[in-house]
């Protein structure tokens, strides 16, 4: 594509990093994340790539707005209780910057959906409120090549980690298996700060910025976490599992199985 | 000089809200052994009943993940640092 005047003016503060210029401004015009969830962390991280420029942005939420979302759901506002919270955000990004197409779905993931959605774009951010969707984000991931952004958050701490499938560790590989239903001892919501689900979800931004432009280090084969309390982070590093059920040498899923972890309606944030 | 373990903050309520406690033993087994005598309840909710490391639990002694190590009969000693990490499932 070629830059006009406003495309120049709007980047100009990102394009004379030398990272960045008008290759990198290119890329990210061209290139296309799927955001899992848009809540917590969907909200900053989509907003911080449309603002960026990302060409293709995908929001998958079954959701609609509730008055209890916007203490942290910073894309949605009072006036859109109710409706579907792609919608919502879909609005939102389009107002900040009209030249991000957001395809909005509004629907679940699971292993039909994601199927369907994932191979249309080139990075996956999981933004998801529950474990049976992560696994599922995840082997969906590998079994596609798709890298992803993991991120979680809850309270005053969250976690982050960079998969890129068959490079570096997986979810699986650093958390084999989800809990058996009533392996989570208490299932009462645990409450959640906005300003730590933003900061976990404007660095799943930050690190699917630097996947599409081909620069830094990726934060794979460590596992970062903040705790806002002590405000501290930490990187513990990881590292791929040859046992690992999804990505090892002999992986026993080949292929994408909803797990149903709903039995405890446990939803940590 | 004893055996720092970092615990998560979903466990805190079991150790009087402290993030780092002291700990003893010659093994991570034995390390967990002894915080549960230190915190009751609170070994049930890492391990399993067959004494074995919940799946969405990690163990990290000085930063390695210890399924990498010798599991829970990796060796521990004074001054080595025992982080407990969970999964974080939330986030919409
Ligand atoms: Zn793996």
């Amino acid at each position: 594509m070629s830059f006009t005047k406003e495309h120049i003016a709007r980047y100009s503060r990102q394009l004379i990093l030398p990272e960045i210029g008008l290759p990198g401004q290119q890329r990210l015009q061209e290139a296309s994340v799927l955001l899992i969830g848009a809540g917590g962390l969907g909200c900053p991280a989509a907003l911080y790539l449309a603002a960026a420029g990302v060409g293709r942005l995908g929001l998958v939420d079954a959701d609609a707005v509730s008055l209890s979302n916007l203490h942290r759901q910073v894309l949605h506002a009072t006036a859109d209780i109710g409706r579907s919270k792609v919608e919502s955000a879909r609005e939102k990004l389009t107002a900040l910057n009209p030249e991000t197409e957001v395809v909005a779905y509004h629907a679940r993931l699971d292993a039909a959906t994601a199927k369907s959605f994932l191979p249309a774009y080139d990075v996956v951010l999981d933004g998801s409120d529950n474990l049976a969707t992560r696994y599922l984000v995840n082997d969906a991931c590998v079994l596609l090549g798709k890298p992803l952004i993991y991120g979680g958050a809850v309270q005053w701490r969250g976690q982050l980690m960079v998969i890129r499938p068959g490079q570096s560790a997986c979810f699986r590989c650093v958390f084999p298996e989800p809990p058996q239903p009533g392996e989570i001892p208490d299932c009462q919501a645990a409450g959640i700060l906005g300003a730590t689900a933003g900061v976990i979800g404007t660095l799943m931004a930050q690190e699917a910025l630097k996947l599409l432009l081909g620069t830094g280090q990726p934060l794979e084969n460590q596992l970062l976490t903040y705790d806002a309390l002590a405000g501290a982070f930490r990187r513990v590093p990881v590292r791929r599992d040859p046992d690992c059920a999804v990505c090892g040498v002999h992986p026993s899923i080949h292929a994408l199985v909803s797990i149903d972890l709903m039995s405890c309606s446990h939803k940590e944030a | 000089m004893a055996i720092t373990v970092r615990i998560p903050t979903p466990l805190q309520r079991l150790t009087n809200s402290q993030s780092e406690v002291p700990c003893e033993g010659k093994t991570v087994a034995e390390l967990l052994g002894d915080l549960e005598k230190r915190y009751p309840g609170i070994k049930e909710r890492i391990c399993d009943a067959d004494g074995k490391l919940r799946r969405f639990v990690n163990v990290f002694v000085n930063e390695e993940d210890i399924r990498f190590l010798q599991g829970d009969q990796t060796a521990v000693k004074d001054g080595d640092d025992v982080s407990i990490i969970p999964a974080i499932a939330g986030g919409a």
